[in-house]
């Protein structure tokens, strides 16, 4: 069996790594698009921060790791996909052919529409090259208007504020990590950016970006130009589908997939942040697009290559994030579900924070902030549906609780 | 056979003599917020719970490093952080469902509980009342946990 898996990230790799062990005799396929070693964008702030070389981004960090595992791994980028004749065609003419293809390609920057997204001084920081190119362009002092704070945003902000750039931050909503954080934590990140040198603009989308004598200018609506060295356009990411056009494979918010991560094209699998799949909490179909869910949807996509039975229960939403040093976290259905009720304990002077989401007797969401203990069993608690019983009102009087409540509720302790 | 730390919140003073062990252990100091096993107070009931990483065969923390910077001790079976590659993102943080890896903010790195690299761990050699043993790794207790485990979405187990 030929196994071609398109897309070298997190997702990628693990089905690399999960194919050779259950089709040892298959061969395995691994399509690099970048001319990189597989590496971990989620690194990518750390190297911006100084704090770990190029090599610390591996996903492996051993460089002969997928030659000792028999993966060829093929540096090219996919130009289109042709179901009937079982081939993946690279841009460079290459033509390999496949029993089973995953599309682990993850997703690509969105940029804006405006005028003078082309001019030289205009970046975004998603690729390892993107990140050299900024480390090159951005010595300290370098004056860097960010478009988009969502958490792509804030953590390249964590690095830029490293780096020691003045740096001015426009959100387009009127909050940062809207899409992670509640209002009232949302608020509280804010603060605390501020607090510590950042320029934040809430509300706020430029008009257009021009260029005079080697300096950018960002048009903002009412006239006002802000003056910067450099602008890096971070309004958020797609999935990355492209070259999938014309095969039948079906995209909603991203590549729609069974429990088996099989797409409505016999033969294709998706996984990562490129594919859309059912949220265990909701039941709606959403895009994940979370490191924990690329390993595991990678590691079910290629069992079910290999013709083994393996299925996902559904994918849980969460993420961790630092911004300048304060830590915040979100799981599940964050903003509560309807006939739900919830519970919050928020302490703005301290920044500390802490939101539980209920339903009925059962936990389906959280948001943190300024606390990284035990945060794991909310996860615990969410995912594993535990029924917390005269818990429950426990918690409503201290959430602090929450890993007394999974040790009683969950272990049984 | 590979042993296993059992915990018996019925033999549990709460003295945090095990905390105190971790704590100096690992960071030589005895402030127990550095412990990576953790003595729960469940005051209602006057309840004490030793707890700490089971060392569960899913390994989610392992598998949530984007660095791999959590590998398999294939000796103990701990799964242990190593500190070098260790980038301080904390998503193992929030990926293990048990809350047993956590951040420290002093290192920049997370910590977790790594059987103490052989022998002995230095909890169950400074538990006083044997609540805390480390015992070949088939206590029911621990079953339980792997069963709860195997209840969650995301279980390597269940394929």
């Amino acid at each position: 069996m030929r196994h071609v898996i398109i897309g070298a990230g997190p997702a990628g790799v693990t089905a690399a790594e999960t194919l050779r062990g259950a089709d040892p005799a298959g061969s395995v396929t691994l399509i690099e698009g970048e001319g990189e070693i597989p590496y971990a964008r989620m690194a990518i702030p750390y190297l911006l921060a100084g704090k770990i070389q190029e090599t610390g981004l591996r996903i492996r960090p051993r460089e002969d790791h997928y030659a000792r595992l028999g993966i060829d791994v093929v540096h090219g980028r996919v130009r289109a996909v042709d179901p009937a004749a079982s081939s993946v065609t690279l841009e460079d003419g290459r033509i390999l052919a496949y029993d089973r293809l995953l599309v682990a390609t993850g997703s690509r920057p969105s940029l804006q529409r405006i005028p003078g997204i082309d001019l030289p001084g205009v970046h975004t920081c998603w690729t390892l090259a993107d990140a050299r190119d900024l480390l090159r362009k951005a010595p300290p002092g370098t004056r860097v208007v960010q478009m988009g704070a969502g958490f792509v945003g804030c953590i390249i902000m964590q690095g830029l504020v490293s780096l020691r750039v003045d740096l001015t931050i426009l959100v387009r909503s009127g909050r940062m990590v809207s899409r992670m954080m509640n209002p009232a934590s949302s608020a509280m990140i804010r603060s605390w950016c501020e607090s510590r040198g950042v320029k934040i603009r809430v509300e706020t989308l430029p008009e257009s970006i021009s260029q005079e004598d080697g300096h950018l200018g960002v048009h903002l609506p009412g006239g006002e130009v802000l003056p910067a060295d450099l602008y890096l356009c971070l309004v958020g990411v797609k999935p990355a589908v492209g070259f999938l056009e014309g095969t039948g494979v079906e995209v909603g918010s991203g590549i729609r997939v069974d429990a088996r991560m099989a797409t409505s094209v016999p033969g294709i699998f998706a996984a990562g942040d490129v594919a859309e799949s059912v949220d265990v909490v909701t039941g709606e179909r959403s895009v994940n697009a979370i490191q924990p869910n690329a390993v595991e949807q990678g590691r079910i996509a290629a069992l079910g290559m290999a013709g083994r039975q393996a299925a996902s229960r559904g994918t849980l939403p969460f993420n961790v994030l630092d911004t300048l040093g304060l830590k915040s976290s979100s799981f599940g259905a964050w903003q509560g579900l309807p006939g739900g009720d919830s519970v919050e304990v928020s302490d703005p002077e301290r920044y500390r924070y802490l939101k539980l989401e209920f339903l009925g007797d059962r936990l389906v969401g959280a948001n943190a902030v300024g606390r990284t203990d035990h945060l794991g069993a909310l996860r615990g608690l969410i995912e594993g549906k535990v029924r917390l019983g005269p818990w429950k009102e426990r918690l409503r009087r201290n959430p602090a609780l929450l890993m007394e409540a999974y040790l009683a509720c969950a272990l049984k302790a | 056979m590979q042993k296993s730390l059992k915990m018996d919140p019925n033999k549990c003073t709460g003295c945090l003599q095990c905390e105190m062990a971790c704590a100096y252990e690992h960071h030589h100091t005895f402030t127990i917020s550095r412990s990576r096993i953790k003595v729960f107070g469940f005051e209602d009931e006057g309840r004490k719970v030793p707890y700490t990483c089971t060392q569960c065969d899913e390994a989610w923390c392992l598998h949530a490093c984007p660095v791999e910077a959590i590998v398999l001790d294939p000796a103990t079976g701990a799964k242990k952080v190593l500190e070098d590659l260790c980038v301080g993102c904390k998503v193992c943080t929030i990926a293990c469902p048990f809350g047993t890896v956590n951040y420290v903010a002093a290192t920049g790195k997370v910590q977790k509980c790594d059987l103490c690299d052989g022998g002995e761990p230095a909890c169950a050699g400074a538990c006083p009342t044997g609540a805390i043993t480390y015992v070949d790794a088939d206590w029911t207790g621990l079953d339980r946990m792997r069963r709860w485990a195997g209840r969650t979405d995301n279980n390597p187990a269940a394929v």
